[in-house]
Parts: structure tokens; sequence; C-alpha cells
């Protein structure tokens, strides 16, 4: 009977136990593993807000809560969601585990600071905790002035402060990224050797870096001006409610492209290792990643085309709405032109990067329609744009983070999942994903305002569907938890390389020790360098 | 790889890379803090193009004699830490600790002074808020002068503070000679954040205390 | 960035440089020229600002990257300004 290699084997799992060896460690690894402990509660309690809101939508007079509760429901959702757990979930997670082992690194530039970047987030998400226990907030997750400010009655002081802290977590996420990947790159490892994954996150740690504070910012002037009356955005003083919306969406809007990026970065990967070809058009997805991240800076007015905006500024961000869509494209072309006569299989990381591609493209079709001026003005606040967003933010971002997070699985613990369980899960939540959002542009489209708990009665068919969809969905995403779990203890011991991908981090043993590699790896060969088609897998 | 000073952490190759890493890593901090006080030039611009009147004001109101010694002095710290840093560089460790204290007491000045201007707001009803009182029709677009006036002060008053904080531990570790000329970044690198308070504080004066004085 | 000594006569004459600058600035704000005053201040504090970075934080002598990093900080700063403004501006034409 063969012995388990790995309990012999030292690894960073292994190497220390007990709770201060996890709460005090600088290694990257085990860093990555705490956010992921972090952002699965948050998004767990973002997933109950859900609940609570498909609930009451499912009839059309508001019978399950009251508005007011209602409007704490889809605040809270929103802020769990974008603040707690997209904006980390990628970056936090895989940036953290791969970034350092993609480019041949024993870690990240600033381990410490990676340390205090997770605890940052904790304080933050206690500081949210606290606010919802308490009352809750519902201002919706934009938290708009003079609403904020001056009339709200719930918990927008402790909300603000919770996401003020948690914003510094992400810059000091994107600083470390940012250093690290300018100056610890392996010997040969040139900037267009680089996996996409690295460029991708290079390119949302630009975001982080240059917006947040920004946002940061904007969320001091409100509690000043709620705590203190002082005015910045009160229109009885001369303030203007509108440039809270400026300030507030020049980071916002490029949030998004946080969230999406690095989703990004995982499906170049994947599709490169499951077609067995190169990533097509290595430099224009590698660029379109840097342009997204430009260009998305630009945008951020399309939020405010019925806010009393001028309508020429409004003009200027309708045409760079557009623009902006151009490398999105780039990339999905690309990466249809990748599937093209590859080797293509279908394990489970692979069906989520088919989910994002359509889904994806739906999104930003759509977004197509909201950036453009006349046509927003009717879509505007209803719930084309919520689903919208759900399609770019849950069928894309969230299906490339389950994507990575199955693809890499085996690396961070050293475990194959069931495979069995992970394809069943994946076409779960891609049906229940479809139903519960494809109905909500119908209804968008016919007029349902979003941010109400009761409807007309015309509207209640679509909401059922959604509602419907909402259950099979939630079910979709419980699934993996549970069987993701179990294989941490009981699944099949993982090989280095399982799925003969690959990069400098699938060099390593599964799971890694703690310095990741013996010594500094060098760099010869191209990024991608899978055999051709007609030669067989090696 | 070896240990070649105290300082060098084992994730990096050698001395250089890690004190490139660490110059990288504070310019970067650098530029979130441009933008994080962007924001607040942003709402200062927007306004000031709104209610020229109000501004011109409320820029009158302040005390152009005391944010003038306060922008001297604070371009003094700037050279005391620069002086500094140098003298790291050279390895005259006494000297580095003088002018680490110099710079201490230059930006408590600095803020000894600032205090005593937010007093005399306090005292003519030009703070912000319900105790606000400004005569004329412009009264409330001169309280948003001194909501942003006490934000952009306030805001870079508490970055003076974390920065004399900073140098309060630089002081000490220097006292036990942690920094030789091999190794000095943690100096370079407040030095750096010193210089960009600094830098903050250069365009604030004009444009919270010039632009009405005509 | 490069280790290079900066010699102590340079932090002198720069530090000169920018009190001469302090009083330019402050006796200027006395004269009334028009729109030339918000002009003068901001391009004088701009160059009090790059004598700072250039010699007090060693950027003249550091690496470029920090130059590009720079570059993009303040580029960013103005995409800020400028489309916000871009609103106020025009909000009072026609249309």
């Amino acid at each position: 009977m063969i012995q388990n290699p790995q309990a012999t084997r030292t690894h960073y799992l292994n190497v220390n136990y007990g709770i201060r060896s996890w709460l005090l460690t600088t290694d990257h690894k085990r860093i990555a593993l705490l956010y992921l402990a972090t952002i699965t509660v948050m998004f767990m309690l973002g997933g109950l807000f859900a609940v609570l809101v498909r609930l009451e939508l499912m009839t059309p007079a508001g019978d399950v809560v009251m508005s007011e509760t209602y409007n704490k429901m889809f605040t809270m959702h929103g802020i769990a969601m974008i603040f707690f757990f997209l904006i980390p979930s990628v970056p936090a997670v895989l940036g953290n585990f791969l970034v350092p082992m993609m480019i041949g690194a024993r870690d990240l530039a600033f381990p410490r600071l990676n340390l205090a970047s997770w605890y940052i987030y904790t304080i933050g998400a206690l500081f949210t905790l606290y606010a919802i226990v308490s009352g809750g907030v519902d201002t919706g997750w934009t938290f708009y002035t003079p609403y904020s400010t001056v009339w709200s009655g719930t918990n927008v002081i402790p909300v603000a402060v919770g996401i003020f802290i948690t914003g510094f977590s992400s810059i000091l996420t994107g600083l470390n990224f940012i250093v690290t990947i300018h100056r610890m790159r392996a010997p040969g490892l040139t900037w267009f050797r680089l996996p996409l994954f690295i460029w991708a996150h290079y390119a949302a740690s630009i975001i982080m870096i240059l917006g947040t504070p920004v946002v940061a910012i904007t969320i001091v002037l409100v509690a000043l001006d709620r705590l203190f009356r002082v005015g910045v955005f009160d229109p009885n003083l001369g303030g203007d409610p509108v440039l809270f919306q400026h300030l507030f969406w020049f980071y916002s809007h490029p949030a998004v492209y946080i969230m999406i990026l690095p989703s990004m970065g995982v499906i170049s990967e994947v599709t490169a290792c499951f077609s067995r070809k190169r990533v097509f058009g290595y430099g224009f997805v590698a660029f379109s990643s840097l342009a997204i991240a430009f260009v998305g800076f630009l945008v951020w007015g399309h939020h405010m085309f019925v806010s009393s905006q001028s309508i020429y500024a409004s003009l200027i961000f309708s045409v760079l709405s557009m623009v902006v869509a151009i490398p999105s494209a780039v990339k999905v072309f690309n990466w249809t032109a990748t599937l093209y006569k590859g080797h293509i299989s279908f394990e489970t990381p692979m069906l989520y990067v088919f989910g994002f591609i359509g889904l994806f493209t739906i999104g930003g079709l759509t977004g197509i329609f909201l950036a453009s001026l006349g046509t927003d003005v009717h879509l505007h606040d209803t719930y084309f744009v919520v689903a919208h967003f759900h399609y770019i933010m849950v069928g894309g971002a969230i299906m490339g983070y389950l994507g990575g997070i199955h693809f890499w699985w085996p690396k961070i613990t050293g475990r194959m999942y069931s495979e069995w369980w992970g394809r069943l899960s994946a076409l779960v939540i891609f049906i229940g994903f479809n139903l519960t959002f494809f109905p909500q542009f119908l209804l968008g489209y016919l007029g349902m305002p979003r941010r109400y708990h009761a409807y007309p009665e015309e509207f209640q068919a679509l909401n059922v569907l959604s509602t419907a969809g909402a259950s099979i969905l939630g079910v979709g995403y419980l699934i993996p938890l549970i069987y993701l779990v179990w294989s941490m203890r009981y699944g099949r011991p993982a090989p280095d390389n399982p799925w003969g991908a690959k990069g400098l981090e699938w060099m390593t043993p599964s799971p890694p020790q703690t310095h990741n590699f013996t010594e500094t790896p060098r760099v010869a060969e191209e990024a991608y360098a899978y055999s051709s088609p007609e030669v067989p897998v090696d | 790889m070896t240990e070649t000073h105290p300082g060098l952490l084992h994730h990096f190759d050698d001395a250089a890379q890690q004190k490139e890493a660490s110059t990288l890593g504070m310019w970067t901090f650098l530029i979130t803090e441009i933008l994080f006080f962007g924001g607040l030039f942003a709402a200062y611009v927007v306004y000031r193009t709104r209610f020229p009147e109000a501004w011109a004001a409320g820029s009158h109101h302040l005390d152009i004699t005391l944010g003038a010694v306060n922008t001297a002095i604070l371009i003094g710290s700037s050279l005391t830490m620069a002086l500094g840093v140098h003298s790291s560089q050279i390895g005259r460790n006494r000297l580095l600790i003088a002018f680490l204290i110099l710079t201490v007491v230059l930006g408590g000045a600095f803020l000894g002074i600032k205090a005593v201007e937010y007093h005399h707001k306090y005292e003519e009803h030009h703070v912000p808020g319900p105790a606000f009182s400004y005569p004329g029709p412009i009264a409330g677009q001169v309280q948003l002068f001194f909501a942003l006036y006490f934000a952009m002060t306030g805001m870079h008053a508490l970055h003076m503070v974390v920065g004399v904080g900073l140098l309060l531990n630089l002081i000490r570790q220097a006292r036990r000679g942690r920094f030789t000329p091999a190794y000095n970044t943690p100096v370079d690198m407040i030095g750096l954040y010193w210089h960009f308070v600094d830098i903050v504080w250069v365009f604030l004066f004009p444009l919270l205390y010039l632009l009405g004085r005509h | 960035m490069s280790d290079h000594i900066v010699p102590r006569r340079t932090y002198y004459l720069i530090f000169a440089a920018l009190l001469v600058l302090t009083a330019v600035t402050v006796a200027v704000a006395f004269l009334d020229v028009g729109p030339l005053n918000t002009i003068a201040a901001m391009s004088i504090a701009s160059i009090k600002a790059t004598l700072i970075v250039l010699y007090f934080m060693h950027a003249r002598y550091g690496s470029r990257l920090v130059w590009v990093f720079l570059g993009c900080g303040i580029m960013w700063l103005g995409v800020l300004l400028a489309l916000i403004m871009s609103d106020y501006v025009s909000r009072g034409w026609t249309g």
C-alpha cells in the first residue's frame, strides 16, 4: 500500500500548524487562502440579501418586507457583493497565490503589506457587518447625495467607514502587484513572455491605484457632510449633488474593470490550456488589458446621462463608452481564435470559460445599448441595467473566478476535485443564471424600474421566472462549496501538473513549498508553448 | 543567497533589488495620494468656477502672513529632511538624528500655526456647520469655501501628523544604529513621503490663501 | 533608483530658490492682473513642486520608470479635472 507522498513532504500548508501561523503568515499563498475564507463569507451574505430581494419580487405587491427594508436589502446586496466579494475575488485569491509563482518569485514584493491588506479588508468588512446588524443602510450601494448625507436615517457612516477602510486593502494589493511584476520577474521572463493573467492583473492594479483613492476621499466628504452638515453636496448651500456622482463614478466605473480584468486573465490561461494552443494574438490581448484600464477611466459619465449632466459632456462620455467596448471585443475574438483548430477538452474550468465568453458578450453588447444616449434615457434605472451588469459581473467575472478556482485547485490544495460534480454545478449555474437574468432584460425593456419592491401586475410572470432562476443559481453556488471543501480532505492527491498546462506555477509540486521554487527558474520559451494540434498532447 | 546586511529580506535576490522595489512602492503610494487629494482639488475647482466671488471673499479671511510663514517652515523642513537623508548616505548618524529632530520640530511648528489659524476661524464663526455665520447673500457659498478649506488643510495636517509619527520612529531606529550607507532605505522612503506632503501644501497655499487677494 | 549622493550645496540652492519663488507668488497675489493671477500662482507652484521632485526627491537621478509613474499620476489627475469640468463648463450652453 503506497503511503500518501504528501504525508512526508513539507509544503506551505503543513509547514506550520496553529492559528497563529495563519494569522501572522507572510506567505502569499496562505494569505490567498485567508482571503478565500473571508470573501466567501461575504459572498454568502450578499447572496442572502439577493434571496430576500428575489423573494419579495415574486409577487407584484410589496408583501414580504416594507419598502424601507427592501431598500436595505438591495443596498446591502450590492455593497457586500461589489466591495467585499467581486473586487477582491480574483486578485486577492488567485492573484495573490499565482502572481509570484507565475513570474518565478519567492513571494510578492511586500509580504507584510500583503498581510496588512488582508487585515484591512477584514476590519472594513467587520465595520460593514456591524452597520448591517445594527439597522442596515438603505441608500443603494451608490449612496447618492443628498439622500445619503441629509435624509437617510440609516447607518451610512459605519458602512462608509467600512468601505473606506477596505479600499486601502485594494490599493495596497494593487501596489504590491505592480512593484512585484516590475521588479521581481525571473531571468529571461521579458514582458512579452509573461502569462496574460499577469498582464490582466497589472492592468487591474493600475485601476486600483488610480481610482480607489478618489472614492476614498469622496466617502470622507460624504461623512463630513453628514456629520457636520458642511454642505459640500448640499444644494441649499450651493453644493452640487452631481459633483458627488462625478467623484463617485470616477472610481466606480473603472471598478467594474477591476472586477472583470483579472477574470479575463483566468480565461486566457484556461483557454490556452484546454485548447492545447497558445493564445491567439498575444500582443493584442496584452495591450487590450491596458487599453481597458486606460479608456475605462474616461467613460464614467454614462452613469449620469439623466442626472442633469451637460449634454455635451454626455456626448463625449457616450462616444468613449462605445470605444471602451473595442478592447473587450478584441479579447473575445482572440479567445475564439485560440479555440479554432485547437485540441479542445471540456473539463470544468473550460465549461466556465465557455460560459464566460457567451455571457460576457451578451452583457457587453447590452452595455452598448446603454451607452447610446437616446436609448439610455428609457433604460436608465430599469431592470435592463440590472440584467446588463449581472451578465458581466456574474456571467462574466464570477464564472471566470470559479473557473480559475477549479483550474488551480490542484495546485493550491494538492487535491483533485470531483470532475463530475464540477461539470454538473457549472451547468446548473449556467442554467440558473440565464433563467434569473434574461427575463430582466425583457422587464427593463418593458419599463420595470429597479429598486422598487412593488411593481405592476403585468410584470409578474417574468419576475417569477427570475426568482425561480435565482433559486437554481443559489443551489448551483452551494454545490461547489460542498465538493471543494470535501476534496480538501478526501480528494485524490494531485500531481504537479494535472492539466499538462504551461506556466511556471505548474513546475512546482502540488501544493508548493513555502518559497515556491528551490532555485530561481530561468525562462527561455515564449508563453503558452503548447505543442501544435497536429502533434499528440504532451 | 546570504544576508549581506541586516535589512535584506529573504524573498529578494539582493539589496539593490530590495531598494528598487521599496522605491517603486513608495512612489506608487505617493501617486495614490495624488489622486486622493485630487478629489478635493476637483471639488475646489468646480466650486471656484461657480462661485468666484465667494472664493475671493473666503480667501480674504485667511491670514496670508501665517500661511506664508507656514510655507517657508515646510520648505525648511523639506531641506532638513533631505539633509537627513544625505547624512545617512554618508554614514553621519548623529547628523542624521539631528536633522530628523529638526524636521520634526519644523513640522510641529507648522501644525502649531495651523492650530492657531483654526482657532481664529472658530472664533470668527467660519467653521462650517450649524455655528457658521457670515453676512450677506453668499454666505452659503462662503461656507462651501470654508468646508473645502478645512477638508483640504485638515487632510494635509493629518498627513503631517502621520509623517511626524514616522519620523519619531525613524529617530528611535537611528539611535539604535539601524541605518548605514549600505542600508538607509526607510530614511529615504519617509523622506519621499515628507516631500510629497510638502508639495501638497505648495499647491494648497496659493489656491486657498492667494487667489482672492487683490 | 541609483544611490547618487546629491551634494549639500544643491539642496541649499534649491531651498533658496523655493523661498524666493514663495515670496514672488505672494507678491504677485497683491497685483490685480485678472486671469494671470491664477496662471502665475499655479505656474510658480508647479515650478516649486518640480524642483522638490527633481532634487529633494532625487527624481533627477532616479530610474525612468519613476518618471513614467509620476507622469501617469499627474495625467490621471488631469483626466479627473478635465472631464468633470467639461460638464460644468458646458452646462449653460444651448441645447
